[in-house]
């Protein structure tokens, strides 16, 4: 046996094997946890795929698809405004950085090659907290206040940051790459309106579709709930509509997919999820046949799926594992979860803050454990304080940043998102 | 004889282009070495900003995104 090569996997097994030949299997918390584990994940499976994940997949991949990534880097660029670059770089997360291994290269690039270190490390900061599945999942799980205030906090303070970075580093001239950047450029078949249009089709379909019951039977807000299907299906025929018209899909099938949609919501109107599955499928079998753009959109929508949907449920089983269900009890006890995050002290936004900061999250994987830490009596304060200092960093994308900058601006960076994000958190468990 | 670099820092995505790549290379049968980059820094020297990306004889050729085998027997053959 060649041990160089293989003592990587013998020492994972035996470290699994003592795992298993020492567990606790009689331990009532043990046994809660794993009920705790499956019941988070059933419930994760029941409220957030079909309605909220597919969809989000599509308008992701449609952003990925069809938005032209070469226009927003032009605002990044060596010669490019720079009050300008600024503003760009910390919202254009939204629509560049879909997944957090695209965050780093960016970061590079706009770094060594483009506008710099103030927009690089705005866009390094906002990035992954403001795409568009990150912003979704958020304001679905854990309540559209705290989505809000991820969103604009990030964008927020990644200016604040970038500011200040390049304030503290102004004086050293960094060596820029003579590298041209290169972006092959695909050939536009549609104007931007349109594009527009067909993603507030989905925008919105993903809305009304998840439209939550209000309390108050009185409001307008009631009003939408109750009319919520009828305007998800005339978004839905607009969508179809534009398919047929500007995505030159022949309009039998898609008037097909529409029909059986309608039949399932006639039939069964109480299971709106049958409906809704008819269609994605019905739209799944177009696109996948199809060569052209649209098929790309598939394709896109299929690598996302693929990419995220494993980690985010093992994230799910884990979180629920360690932390349970809001309300219920994991592994690890409530109290200590209180007496080190609970409340909205500067010391548990800090502790949040650092915590984050150090730990790898794998792509939305933040937003279970997130839900957990607050089920179990985390504050919304450091909450915020974690979401906006966790994915924006983790100790090995920390090793990778002191690669392009160095160990003193790194030092900085980091330093910086901690401040700021207990900060910020700070100031939002105080509202709310 | 081509010389192929698939650049990506290593996310499931630049997998992806290289296992295509190969395949697309062994089914045209061309005469080509493939290299995968992982390097940021060299990476950004290609002034790639998007990965994955795929250079073919020192030219950017795609970048940000995964084309499908048929697109990448074009670029190759």
């Amino acid at each position: 046996m060649n041990w160089k090569s293989e003592w990587k996997t013998l020492s994972w097994i035996v470290a699994i094997f003592l795992i298993f030949f020492y567990l606790p299997i009689d331990s009532l918390r043990l046994r809660g946890a794993v009920i705790e584990a499956l019941a988070l994940t059933n419930w994760y499976a029941r409220e957030h795929v079909v309605l909220c994940l597919v969809p989000a997949f599509f308008i992701a991949g449609a952003i990925a698809a069809f938005v032209s990534q070469a226009s927003v880097m032009k605002y990044l660029g060596a010669k490019a405004n720079k009050a300008l670059s600024y503003g760009v770089a910390s919202i254009s997360g939204t629509i560049l950085a879909v997944c957090s291994c695209t965050v780093l290269p960016l970061f590079a690039g706009i770094y060594r090659m483009g506008a710099g270190l103030g927009p690089a490390t705005a866009f390094l900061y906002s990035g992954p907290a403001i795409n568009v599945l990150a912003i979704i999942l958020t304001a679905r799980v854990l309540g559209i206040e705290l989505g809000i205030a991820r969103a604009a906090g990030a964008i927020i303070f990644s200016v604040v940051i970038g500011l200040s970075m390049h304030l503290i580093f102004r004086r050293e001239e960094t060596q820029k790459v003579n590298a041209r950047i290169a972006m092959p450029e695909g050939e536009v078949t549609r104007p931007l309106w349109q594009n527009a249009a067909y993603l507030a089709a989905m925008v919105a379909i993903l809305v009304f579709a998840n439209w939550g019951k209000p309390d108050d039977m009185t409001s307008a807000w009631y009003s939408v709930y109750s009319y919520k299907w009828i305007i998800t299906g005339l978004a839905s025929i607009g969508l179809g509509a534009m398919l047929i018209f500007w995505f030159n899909i022949s309009g039998i099938p898609v008037i097909l997919t529409g029909l059986a949609t309608a039949v399932f919501a006639l039939i069964f109107p109480h299971i709106p999820l049958l409906a809704f599955s008819a269609g994605v499928i019905g739209l799944s079998l177009i696109l996948s046949r199809r060569g052209d753009e649209s098929g790309e959109w598939f394709s896109q929508t299929w690598s996302f799926a693929r990419q995220i949907l494993p980690l985010l449920f093992g994230g799910v089983l884990v979180a629920g594992l360690l932390l349970g269900r809001p309300g219920g009890e994991g592994l690890i006890p409530s109290q200590w979860i209180v007496r080190w995050v609970g409340g909205n002290s500067l010391e548990s936004n800090l502790f949040a803050s650092v915590v984050g900061a150090f730990m790898y999250f794998a792509t939305l994987t933040e937003i279970p454990i997130l839900q957990g830490l607050i089920g179990n009596g985390m504050g919304k304060g450091p909450a915020l304080a974690l979401l906006l200092a966790g994915p924006a960093l983790s100790l090995p994308n920390m090793l990778v940043i002191r690669s392009i900058m160095g160990t003193q601006k790194t030092f900085v960076f980091v330093l910086l998102v901690i401040i700021m994000a207990t900060i910020t958190g700070y100031i939002f468990g105080r509202f709310f | 004889m081509k010389i192929i670099k698939v650049l990506g820092p290593g996310c499931p995505k630049c997998e992806e282009l290289m296992k295509r790549t190969e395949l697309a290379v062994r089914e045209l049968m061309i005469d080509c070495s493939v290299e995968k980059i992982a390097d940021i820094r060299q990476i950004t020297d290609y002034g790639v900003m998007m990965t994955p990306a795929l250079v073919i004889d020192g030219e950017v050729k795609v970048s940000g995104r995964i084309p499908s085998l048929e697109d990448l027997k074009k670029l190759l053959g």
